[in-house]
């Protein structure tokens, strides 16, 4: 028990350690933040459940006044902002990552770069393009070719999570808790 | 760690919290009933006012936490101007800034404890699911471990590069996550050698 809410509460904070560290090249002069890659990480490597709530607890503490989202943004106000849409889906995107995750037999690699673009690509950009369709007064359609511009970033992302994925699983396979 | 209220004592300090969000919660459901650009300018004009109540130095800081929506404000903006839509892009841009304007005042105005507290207070119904002692603790544990691990992160990075020569990439993520899961695993055992989270 104790162990959950740890590893719940370490999760949160390394989704906002990767949202203020200044931009790692994350690939080949690619200066992107690692804040959705947090995401996906939380449910490829705690699973659903856990990862769903270590999002939420993250989520807790931003509307409460911490500026842990990427560029420094927080507070109750980026809930009423355009973005919201993403925001409402975070936790979605971890549990989807995650419930893919677990019920997959692939290798690592391929599991959790398919579970970061179903959960952290997929379903994430239907929440937040209904988010910002509604926001900016726009028809689906045109808030998915607003949202468009974050995808290539993204997909590096979702790689980049199966490769770490990937990564813990063979120096450490039972860190993989969605797969225990 | 640095929050988002402001270091300005303003009157709205000394409400109470749950008070502020109540009345967000109104003010925000009552912008998105309103559809006409005038009065949605009155609104924002409104903000303005609550906002200048605060004093100058205030109202910058609140200015300036407004800037994040620029690039939304400039899509929508030449959008309307392509499509000739101009109040109809007027009153989108009024709501999207007044809502979010409104929704930072509470933020400024809350200090972090008080916002945690309504918090577990809203989260008493879930108590047989989740004891409050518990979500306090995980709050705590998330703010004690950010710093820690922000130091952490430098930490793999300088020695990333007292190794290689060339940038380091994603492969500092690894050492990151395991540092993290080592570090649950402690703090797990630590709980429990001193009783338990509950």
């Amino acid at each position: 028990m104790e162990r959950n809410l740890t590893h719940i509460a370490l999760f949160a904070a390394l989704i906002a350690v990767l949202g203020l560290i200044p931009k790692i090249d994350l690939a080949a002069g690619v200066p992107i933040t690692a804040q959705s890659l947090g995401i996906m990480l939380c449910g490829t490597v705690l699973g659903a459940r856990r990862g769903a709530l270590a999002v939420l607890l993250f989520l807790a503490l931003v509307a409460a006044g911490l500026p842990l989202l990427s560029g420094g943004r927080g507070g109750i106000g980026v809930f009423a902002g355009p973005s919201v849409g993403f925001l409402v889906g975070f936790p979605v995107a971890a549990f989807v990552t995650g419930w893919f995750m677990e019920r997959t037999t692939l290798s690592p690699m391929v599991a959790a770069t398919a579970a970061s673009v179903i959960g952290g690509i997929g379903v994430l950009y239907v929440f937040g393009i209904i988010g910002m369709s509604v926001m900016l007064g726009k028809t689906l359609g045109e808030a998915a070719f607003l949202s468009a511009a974050f995808l290539p970033g993204d997909a590096v992302k979702a790689v980049i999570a199966g490769l770490v994925t990937q990564s813990l699983a063979r120096m450490r396979p039972a860190s993989l808790l969605s797969r225990a | 760690m640095l929050t988002l209220t402001s270091p300005v004592e303003t009157w709205a300090h000394r409400l109470p919290a749950g008070a502020k969000l109540a009345a967000l919660a109104l003010a925000t459901t009552g912008l998105f009933l309103l559809a006409s650009p005038w009065a949605l300018a009155g609104a924002a004009l409104a903000t303005v006012a609550l906002y200048l109540t605060g004093g100058g130095r205030f109202a910058r800081t609140g200015a300036r936490h407004l800037w994040p929506l620029w690039p939304f404000v400039a899509v929508v903006g030449l959008w309307h101007l392509w499509t000739a839509d101009l109040s109809g892009g007027a009153a989108i841009l009024l709501r999207m800034v007044t809502a979010v304007a409104l929704a930072n005042f509470v933020t400024m105005t809350t200090r972090l404890s008080e916002m945690l507290a309504v918090f577990e207070h809203l989260a008493r119904p879930l108590s047989p699911l989740l004891p409050p002692r518990r979500l306090a603790l995980a709050f705590a544990l998330v703010i004690r471990f950010i710093p820690v691990m922000l130091d952490r992160m430098a930490q793999i990075e300088a020695s990333w590069r007292a190794r290689a020569p060339r940038r380091p990439r994603w492969r500092v993520l690894v050492p990151a996550v395991l540092a993290a899961l080592d570090d649950a695993d402690r703090v797990a055992e630590a709980l429990r050698a001193r009783g338990g989270a509950d």
